[in-house]
């Protein structure tokens, strides 16, 4: 592989299926692209791998996506020794044009010409009453800990919440052998008729889906749609008991559980974009902010491109297309000859990818109102342990409205998930509270390390 | 020209500690006040500031208003109706075994300060270690100062301005002043957008920004915007009841950490970053936290098995002599300075706020601000 040039030097931050298909798309053009990982094994969390002595088959462990599953990991296994492969590594800040990372060995800087951020998504999460009790677990969790340890979070899972990944984590459950007490849906089913036209723009993931909820009442779990949740009802002592909801009839029940799975969809992971200082734009549809990128997943700062989940929550599929867009985008604006046909024909691809998100956000859109509705005592922030009474309060007392000023006078956003899985839902606390749009209240800003960095890190070589 | 907004009996352009605590000071005088903040009261130095509570180590001349402010520490809380977190929990500065001829500077210190309220004991060898076991090898001697301690910068200010709104002081945010100018006996300063707000009596505590003003008055200050480096570690027991900090003549190594309540370490220190009063943004230099963290495992060595969780900055003024302006402007009569505490204001913040509000009401103070008069900027130059 000498013949292949590291200058100039492109770095891939990910390795699901966004960051393989970019690394591949790089390699192809001749260029060796630096390929950073935090997982141990490539493949992102939606195709994450089990460690190397498991031995599930690709269809037990990824289903309908087992076909796709293995395309990526062998994509990437063919090429994990040509490019410059760094797993089990952190890139925890970026600064004048380096990126700093960080692993078992130290840290490191690595100056680069291009860099294409698949950062990938985590769940995204609106609180309850309960949610800091052990036992309650975002779906992403869950599905992790089925994956990567063939574990359940429980014997007897409620999972709560909505979208597509509510329904495949609850029949992966099922198909495991766990059991799940019910799939409860906040969003009315009505929504997802509204959202046919869109959906339809992937018959293909639209029928898988349809067949999940269809294998998901075969193995009569109970499915309820149009669901407010209400409380996870359980102790410190004990953990989750079960949950309390009001159906969408009014009346309120409850399930008996030893585990809760929570999300509500997800969310892109965009602090490495924010720390290179990328421009966001408020997404009126999602509720959310996004960094601003162009068809091919241009950032505002030139040299900066973005990719897959980490940019806008497309999905894994989109992933493999926007992650060889943005490499041919790279490939372009350092100079090289890139197929315009090509482009027009992935372009073509995220477009429609696109239309069936817009769908799905239709279909199961974030629940903004139960934020207003939220107890007092309900925890917003789990790593401060700040209630909705506590922030709302903030918001009374001090005229905080801005969500950097609120964090600064409640630590609402303050803990080690830096407002990761809080954010959204303190933003919508407040909104609701000083009764302004939720895009008012602006983003928390995103701070150096990406995620907790040892004290005790040294240069790489030293110490 | 359009009727101007407010008009009160003093104007203050910039709402940090000494801006929003001068505000309640005169409104407790009976001076009707106009507080004036580019972007939201103490959003930089004085909200992002490591929150140090210290008098030791300062100039002996300064330790009079660094116990004036200790007098309205104490009562902070009632004082402003909010809990800011102040902790008398100590202070202790220590040096290094390399540069064993800071022990007689402590010792110096000590005796100096012990005339002017100060009391500080100094600790070496087992004496040392028994009391703070969290040091590490290097450490040769400390300063321990039992009535210093911390308290959360971030909290502060606004609680200040609140308290002073409270006493009918009027506040202004997003309020940027670009231009400033003496017409007849009163000020009138313009905003960007084009408010103007006018009195009788200009208080300028701008921080960095100060010399944008003061400039307007022929008096410009050599002033350099700077980031405070600053870290958080994740939350862990309390177990550390002093602020802690280094003496070095070597900025690299001058960190400093502290506990709060809730368990997080702050870690402050090392150098100083790059910061954009123009953007009214600062940056911290990944470097810098790598050095600071290098520092911080040099003076308590079992804080390496921690994680820090966070880092920030904000934009500070220095000045090349390390002391502020504070006073009279030289050239224009109702003007007046507290801006450029170089890194050093948080301490004696609520002090330059009630000295502040004393010289504009009575015309003096006792405070001794000869060494921070602007016009050694202007002596210096002629």
């Amino acid at each position: 592989m000498a013949d292949r040039e590291v200058t100039p030097r492109v770095v891939v931050v990910g390795a699901g299926p966004a960051g393989v298909r970019a690394a591949q798309t790089l390699l192809e053009a001749g260029i060796r692209p630096v390929v950073i990982d935090e997982a141990a094994r490539a493949g992102g969390q939606i195709y994450r791998r089990q460690p190397a002595n498991f031995r599930r088959t690709h269809q037990e462990l990824y289903g309908t996506e087992a076909a796709r599953a293995q395309a990526v990991h062998d994509g990437f296994d063919a090429i994990a020794v040509a490019v410059d492969y760094r797993p089990d590594t952190l890139v925890w800040n970026i600064a004048d044009g380096q990126v700093w990372t960080a692993s078992e060995q130290g840290y490191a800087t690595l100056p680069y010409d291009a860099l294409i951020l698949c950062t990938g998504a985590t769940d995204r999460l609106m609180p309850v009453k309960g949610w800091h009790y052990a036992g309650a677990y975002s779906l992403g969790a869950a599905q992790v800990a089925l994956k990567a340890q063939a574990c359940a979070i429980g014997a007897n899972v409620v999972f709560m919440g909505s979208g597509p990944l509510l329904y495949l984590v609850a029949s992966q459950y099922v198909k495991a052998g766990a059991k799940v007490a019910a799939v409860l849906d906040t969003s009315p089913f009505s929504n997802r008729l509204r959202a046919a036209v869109d959906l339809i723009a992937q018959p293909g993931i639209l029928a898988d889906g349809v067949a999940l909820t269809r294998a998901l009442a075969k193995a009569g779990v109970p499915v309820l749609t149009g669901v407010t949740p209400l409380e996870i009802i359980g102790d410190a002592e004990n953990g989750v008991n079960g949950v309390r909801v009001r159906l969408a009839n009014g009346t309120e029940r409850e399930f008996a559980a030893d585990a809760v799975a929570l999300g509500y969809h997800l969310r892109p992971e965009t602090q490495l974009a924010d720390l290179a200082r990328c421009e966001f734009a408020f997404d009126a549809k999602t509720r959310q902010w996004l960094p601003k990128r162009d068809l091919d997943g241009r950032a505002s700062v030139a040299g900066v491109y973005l990719a897959g989940d980490g940019a806008r929550i497309l999905g894994a599929r989109s992933a493999e297309v926007s992650g060889r867009l943005a490499a041919l985008a790279a490939l372009a604006d350092l100079g090289r000859p890139v197929d315009p046909l090509t482009v027009t024909h992935l372009r073509r691809q995220v477009a429609s990818y696109a239309r069936f998100a817009r769908g799905l956000a239709t279909a199961f859109p974030w629940p903004h109102e139960q934020a207003a509705n939220l107890p007092d005592e309900a925890i917003v922030c789990r790593c401060e342990a700040v209630t909705a009474g506590d922030l709302r309060r903030v918001v009374n007392e001090t005229g905080a409205k801005e969500a950097n000023r609120a964090k600064a006078f409640s630590r609402v956003g303050m803990g080690r998930c830096q407002g990761r899985y809080c954010g959204h839902a303190g933003a919508e606390v407040i909104a609701a509270c000083a009764n302004i749009p939720v895009e008012q209240v602006g983003r928390l800003r995103g701070q150096a390390p990406v995620k907790p960095l040892p004290v005790a890190i040294a240069p790489e070589g030293e110490e | 020209m359009a009727s101007p907004v407010s008009v009160s009996d003093v104007l203050i352009v910039g709402g940090g500690l000494m801006g929003t605590s001068a505000a309640l000071f005169l409104r407790q005088r009976g001076r009707s006040v106009t507080l004036l903040e580019s972007d939201l009261v103490g959003r930089q130095a004085s909200g992002t500031n490591f929150g140090n509570v210290r008098r030791q180590g300062r100039p002996i001349h300064q330790l009079p208003l660094a116990n004036r402010a200790l007098a309205i520490w104490r009562r902070a809380n009632e004082l402003l109706g909010a809990d800011v977190e102040y902790l008398q929990s100590g202070h202790i500065r220590v040096c290094y075994r390399e540069r064993p001829e800071n022990i007689a500077k402590m010792e110096e210190y000590a005796a100096e300060a012990r005339h002017v309220g100060l009391d500080l004991e100094l600790l070496t060898g087992n004496a040392l270690r028994d009391r703070f076991p969290f040091f590490g090898p290097d450490v040769l001697a400390g300063s321990y100062s039992a009535m210093d301690g911390h308290a959360n910068p971030r909290l502060t200010a606004p609680a200040f301005a609140r308290a002073a709104q409270r006493a009918g002081a009027q506040v202004f945010e997003n309020t940027r002043i670009i231009h400033a100018a003496k017409q007849g006996t009163d000020f009138v300063v313009t905003a960007e957008d084009g408010r103007s707000f006018r009195a009788p009596i200009l208080l300028i505590t701008a921080g960095a920004w100060g010399n944008k003003l003061s400039q307007q008055f022929g008096e410009p200050v050599p002033i350099t915007p700077r980031g405070p480096n600053m870290s958080v570690t994740e939350p862990v027991p309390y177990a550390i009841a002093p602020a802690v900090g280094v003496m070095t003549p070597v900025e690299e190594e001058t960190v400093y950490f502290r506990q709060v309540a809730r368990g997080n370490i702050i870690l402050g220190g090392s150098t100083r970053g790059p910061a954009h009063p123009d953007q009214y943004r600062a940056y911290v230099l990944p470097q810098n936290t790598m050095k600071q963290l290098k520092q911080i495992r040099r003076l308590a060595p079992a804080l390496a098995n921690l994680n820090i969780i966070r880092v920030w900055t904000g934009i500070e003024g220095y000045l090349p002599d390390s002391m502020p302006v504070m006073g009279r402007s030289a050239t224009t009569s109702g003007l007046f300075y507290a801006f450029g505490f170089s890194g050093s204001g948080f301490q004696i913040g609520p002090g330059v706020g009630e000295t502040m509000a004393e010289l504009i009401d009575t015309g003096t103070t006792a405070i001794d601000l000869s060494h921070y008069d602007i016009a050694r900027f202007q002596k210096a130059e002629s």
